[in-house]
């Protein structure tokens, strides 16, 4: 008897870990083969013949050399710094005021509003994208990275006002109502009190502003087509290709450079991304 | 002189009243969001609407009205007509496909185990990374040749290199590259969703039913599952509106093709409207994922509006 169930267990076990080892790899893998692409040599990358997953020549920075030496990479890392930093500018001075408002001041319509702003962020790019190339044109800004600032905050205003509605939502109102009484006004009730409380809610929606500015893709291929206006995601996935030889080795470096900071965002903000697109749905 | 300085206090505290009633700060403070997006997502559709409707094109830059005769052509054309079901098979395939790997993912996360947050950690990453950049990843991994799938598969004797396929050469091998692509970018996104809606549970209930003699399968799917519904049918909506109306995986990887195999409603608006220049059989094309979107939207309304009362 004993023994059978320690033979169950055993079984049990074994098909656990080998469930998660299948999860860990299937989501492990592209980003082992970027890292392991972008330091091996050309020679050990073409043959066929080698273990691909391995080195068989020893690991070279020349990938890492070749794009921060012959390519607009720092460009663009460069570009995409200050499209994320103006974009969350833009995106808190109109964000945190709507937020705060539809939360706490315009009462049963405010819930409605917010979730007609929060619907917006569902309208996509590939719909608008035809107008809006228009209206880039008209404003002078083809071909730039402004073209991204301006457009951008059309998905991060939705998404951040949602996002600090909620945290507004779950702060106690008592505070500010008592800075109220000591002879604050209404606005500088907001200032004073609900700002510095919810500086974690503004920390996250600053981190999710720029990683979506990070992770957009079709916006920036349909406005900005000269190399030295792109944003990194752009530039990697588009300019490291000469004629039909896609450089691997230099792709997949610069993959991995701007890869990491989302990925690190990511898994230190997920529980209050998660809360806040959810919106309470569980409480 | 003393009039002056008397009446700017007064201007002073008036501007202090006006400002100090709720609904007056209130739409204020609200306002810039609100002008933000009408101008630059509620124009422009409006915009997307009449182009549709227009004989624009960039070398013609007319917006003399033609009526739906754009809708017309666009439907009467076969190539449409593929791209339209492939953009169902390549939403519903990847978002099944996501769900499943998610809700195993999540049952798998559920119980504790040594490394659990590091395993959680590195799942996350397919959904956090830029999609342009694992994309291209992927399709490093299938190329015609250095392939490292098919390199495993001749090292495991299932096929020889004479007969690889070629991923992304082949109508149907590219489908299913790009399905399974976009699975891979979703199916974290399930885990976490499921995690969150499976951790809301109150144990008390779970507890409950298992002194009223519930199984596993039954807790599972009479009493979770329920619960959960409403934070995963929230994910579903945010899956299937941001899988219909991609073109990044397709652009990058098959550039729609070969012959128009894995073309989509995004990537066709693109190629129609942008490369092209055929403005308005480009938004008319787009158009086309108004009706999936209003759907969605619907429903998200009927269920905010049933989760408040």
């Amino acid at each position: 008897m004993a023994r059978t169930t320690t033979v169950g267990t055993i079984a049990r076990e074994t098909s656990f870990y080998s469930a998660v080892v299948f999860f860990f790899v299937l989501a492990a893998f592209p980003f082992y083969w970027m890292l392991i692409t972008s330091f091996k040599s050309n020679s050990d990358l073409y043959n066929v013949t080698n273990i691909p997953f391995w080195f068989n020549d020893p690991p070279t920075l020349e990938h890492f050399r070749y794009l921060f030496e012959k390519t607009l990479f720092t460009t663009w890392l460069l570009n995409s710094l200050i499209i994320g930093l103006v974009v969350t500018a833009i995106t808190l001075v109109t964000a945190l005021p709507a937020a705060y408002s539809l939360a706490r001041m315009t009462g049963k319509n405010g819930e409605a509003l917010g979730i007609g702003i929060f619907l917006t962020y569902l309208v996509p790019p590939t719909l608008l994208f035809l107008p809006l190339s228009r209206v880039i044109a008209i404003l002078g800004l083809q071909n730039s990275m402004w073209a991204l600032v301006l457009v951008y905050p059309t998905f991060t205003i939705p998404f951040c006002t949602w996002l600090l509605m909620g945290f507004f939502k779950a702060m106690p109102r008592e505070i500010e109502e008592a800075a109220i009484v000591d002879g604050c006004s209404l606005f500088g009730a907001f200032v004073k009190m609900a700002i510095p409380l919810s500086l974690p809610g503004i920390l996250t929606t600053v981190i999710f502003t720029f990683t979506l500015t990070l992770q957009e893709f079709v916006y920036a291929l349909t406005f900005v087509s000269a190399s030295d206006q792109k944003p990194i995601t752009l530039g990697v996935a588009t300019d490291l290709i000469r004629g039909d030889v896609f450089y691997w080795g230099e792709i997949m470096a610069g993959a991995l450079i701007a890869s990491i900071p989302v990925a690190i965002a990511y898994n230190l903000f997920l529980d209050r991304f998660i809360s806040g697109i959810t919106g309470g749905a569980v409480k | 002189m003393v009039a002056i300085a008397d009446s700017v206090p007064k201007a002073h505290s008036r501007f202090h009243f006006i400002l100090d009633r709720r609904d007056v700060l209130g739409s204020l403070m609200v306002a810039p969001a609100i002008l933000y997006v009408l101008l630059l997502v509620g124009v422009p559709f409006l915009m997307a609407v009449y182009y549709s409707m227009s004989a624009y094109t960039i070398y013609n830059p007319s917006w003399s009205f033609v009526g739906l005769s754009n809708f017309v052509d666009v439907v009467e054309n076969p190539a449409f007509r593929q791209t339209l079901y492939n953009t169902f098979i390549f939403t519903f395939g990847s978002q099944i496909l996501g769900l499943v790997l998610g809700k195993f993912g999540a049952l798998l996360l559920l119980r504790p185990f040594p490394g659990r947050k590091f395993v959680r950690a590195i799942i996350i990453l397919p959904w956090a990374v830029p999609i342009a950049l694992a994309t291209v990843a992927w399709q490093w991994m299938f190329d015609s040749l250095y392939s490292v799938i098919n390199w495993t598969l001749i090292a495991l004797g299932f096929i020889t290199r004479a007969n690889a396929p070629n991923w992304l050469g082949n109508p149907d091998l590219a489908m299913l590259s790009i399905i399974v692509v976009n699975a891979w970018r979703f199916f974290p996104f399930a885990i976490v969703i499921f995690l969150a809606g499976i951790t809301a549970v109150p144990q008390d209930v779970i507890d409950a039913a298992t002194v009223d003699g519930a199984g596993f399968w039954r807790k599972n799917y009479q009493i979770i599952v329920p619960m959960i519904l409403p934070i995963v049918a929230i994910g579903l909506v945010f899956g299937i509106v941001f899988t219909f109306t991609d073109l990044s995986i397709v652009f990058l990887m098959t550039n729609g093709g070969p012959v128009g195999a894995t073309s989509v409603l995004g990537f066709a608006g693109f190629q129609t409207g942008i490369t092209s220049g055929d403005v308005s059989h480009g938004a008319a094309i787009s158009l086309f994922m108004l009706p999936v979107l209003l759907v969605v939207v619907i429903f998200m309304l009927r269920f905010i509006r049933r989760r408040e009362i």
